[in-house]
């Protein structure tokens, strides 16, 4: 959903130098360059424990860098606050909570990013989020508590919940595991509208499947660092052992060795998304 | 003296107004506690706030503000710990909670403050409310429903997802804090009514009552709130009416009621998850993962057809429906006007 009175010549969605991501103090991403051109459709891949879910968490402002700098559309990550250009598609864990919601409740939070302080929503924002429910075909489900949907149904509500805000930069942290192939072509066919409307979309994925005919260009991380850049690969292609794939001499990481797994109960979390900001 | 004699008397009303505005609040911040998970943190708080109360107790100040300041140190501290620690995070917090407990009764010990004033604080003792201290539960219970009500679709998407509301700009450290804070406010609101060992149950299990049956963040906390308003006043009523010889203590009578709505309510809710569950879709096989014709199979002939009313339960399959018919999943076949019925 891009604008159309967008402020002259349009900066780059997502400009990344150098930036590197050091997570419990093990350097996990190195130097990487990606700058993401408005309108791109990017693929992120890679193998288990490459990096790109890391590197996406960076993007988005979830992970600090600790080298490098980014920016996102032109102002730097830590004067950005126009936060609703960016809809963020995290992983599916995040549908459900302790508390029943329904789906329209979800999708309803995608629009606080342009909500005020202790108003109620507005037509435009109730506008907004029936028509983010409809483009992702869940508008018979609406009044559905989402624990009730299934797997495919509920990445699609944070697709939807994301589509609410009305930004211009969509990222997806592997929308497509886990999902039925027919929600995967559902999915695939959101995320051409998306495209069709001109929004800039960064997606991670193991495997591209239904959506692959939409990626324009893919990024490749192999340990780390960035492998490839370029037009769009085949699923096959990106197992390719160049791109460190399983035939390559680095036997590969069983689950997340970079994350150490023993602590005491005071010390700071590997996981803590704030460790290492001044 | 006559039940209703009873009820007249200001002691009494006073309680029923401190039964009443317990009842509506501490279910507020309890939806938002269980929400992320940490149904105990209240718990927790409530040992906490036994040190305020005893600083209160040995300094001669107000021990319902001193559990408030209290709380809420030991409320931000908790955030901390949650966010700079891991897994482990639990340990971190159990020590803080028995330290809360143990330094309560040493320092009451201390002041010489006998056994039974910390229990009131303990376990409750509604009836003993003074006005002042009425006064100061109705407000701090009037500040947790306007902050827990009107900032809920902020606190409703911190909670709902952390890393989505981190990058909707939502300043999540600040709502999580607000979300503790609130907890603590509301244990020292609970405090004269239930007591602070039994200040959590008044705002977990009214939630836990409500979602059995609702669907919604929003009736489930609604229907929170009504409950631990029922379940407060009822108590204190059994308490109140309890006969002379049978001396019923209003804070355990409270959570006894509470508890015994979920008993009734569990069930139905169990019920409706059994439904719910049946009614969810089968995944769709993919075009072409479609069964060769000849594994095809026919259900067997039928003395009725499915539809709404045949009392088979219905699930979505893919682009169809699917009947569950005696541990089959029978899907309508029209077939040159014949209608038959596959296994699917």
């Amino acid at each position: 959903m891009s604008r159309t009175t967008d402020p002259a010549p349009a900066a780059p969605p997502v400009r990344l130098a150098h930036g590197a991501v050091a997570i419990g103090g093990r350097p996990v991403l190195r130097d990487v360059d990606l700058t993401v051109e408005p309108g791109d459709f990017l693929a992120l891949m890679g193998a288990n424990g490459s990096g790109k879910s890391t590197l996406v968490k960076a993007l988005t402002g979830l992970r600090p860098l600790s080298a490098g700098r980014l920016e996102l559309f032109g102002t730097p990550l830590e004067d950005f606050r126009d936060w609703s250009r960016v809809g963020f598609v995290p992983q599916r864990t995040g549908a459900t909570a302790g508390v029943p919601a329904s789906l329209w409740e979800v999708v309803a939070a995608g629009r606080l990013s342009r909500r005020k302080l202790l108003r109620p929503l507005s037509r435009a924002d109730r506008r907004a989020i029936d028509e983010a429910i409809d483009v992702v075909g869940l508008s018979h489900k609406k009044r559905d508590g989402v624990a009730t949907l299934s797997g495919g149904q509920q990445q699609r509500t944070l697709i939807a919940r994301a589509l609410a805000g009305e930004p211009d930069l969509f990222v997806l942290d592997e929308p497509t595991a886990g999902v039925d192939l027919p929600n995967q072509e559902a999915l695939a066919g959101t995320l051409r509208t998306l495209k069709e409307r001109g929004a800039t979309v960064v997606l991670v994925a193991h495997e591209l499947g239904p959506m692959a005919p939409l990626v324009d260009r893919a990024v490749v991380m192999r340990d780390g660092r960035k492998a490839y850049d370029g037009p769009a690969l085949t699923d096959h292609a990106v197992h390719d052992p160049v791109f460190g794939g399983h035939a390559g001499h680095h036997v590969p990481a069983v689950g997340r060795d970079h994350l150490p797994h023993v602590a005491s109960p005071l010390d700071p979390s590997p996981l803590d998304p704030q460790e290492g900001r001044r | 003296m006559s039940s209703l004699d009873l009820l007249a008397q200001p002691f009494m009303q006073r309680a029923l107004i401190a039964a009443v505005v317990t009842g509506l609040a501490a279910p507020v911040v309890g939806t938002y506690l269980v929400q992320r998970r940490l149904s105990l943190m209240g718990d927790g708080l409530g040992h906490v706030a036994v040190t305020g109360v005893a600083i209160g107790l040995l300094t001669g100040t107000s021990p319902t503000w001193a559990a408030v300041v209290v709380a809420l140190l030991g409320a931000v501290l908790i955030e901390i710990i949650r966010e700079r620690g891991n897994t482990s995070g639990d340990l971190a917090l159990a020590l803080l909670f028995y330290g809360g407990l143990a330094g309560g009764v040493l320092l009451t010990g201390i002041g010489g403050q006998s056994a039974a004033r910390l229990q009131e604080y303990l376990f409750g003792s509604i009836t003993t409310i003074g006005v002042g201290d009425l006064v100061a539960t109705m407000a701090l219970a009037a500040l947790v429903v306007v902050v827990g009500i009107g900032l809920s679709p902020q606190l409703f998407a911190v909670a709902q997802d952390q890393e989505f509301a981190r990058v909707a700009g939502l300043r999540v450290r600040a709502y999580n804090v607000l979300v503790a804070a609130l907890a603590a406010v509301s244990v020292s609101v609970a405090m004269r009514t239930v007591g602070l060992l039994l200040v959590s149950a008044l705002m977990i299990i009214p939630v836990a009552t409500s979602q059995q049956v609702s669907s919604t963040f929003r009736t489930t906390l609604y229907g929170a709130m009504g409950l631990g308003v029922v379940a407060s006043l009822c108590g204190l009523v059994v308490a109140a009416l309890a006969p002379a010889d049978v001396p019923v203590a209003a804070g355990p009578a409270i959570v006894m009621v509470a508890l015994a709505c979920f008993l009734v309510t569990w069930p139905l809710g169990a019920w409706m998850r059994r439904v719910r569950r049946l009614r969810m879709p089968f995944p769709a096989e993919g075009p072409d993962e479609h069964l060769p014709v000849e594994e095809h199979h026919d259900a067997l002939p039928h003395d009725h057809e499915h539809g709404k009313d045949c009392g088979h339960v219905a699930v979505e399959h893919g682009d169809h429906v699917d009947y569950l018919h005696d541990g089959h999943r029978h899907a309508v076949h029209h077939d040159s006007g014949v209608t038959h019925y596959d296994e699917h």
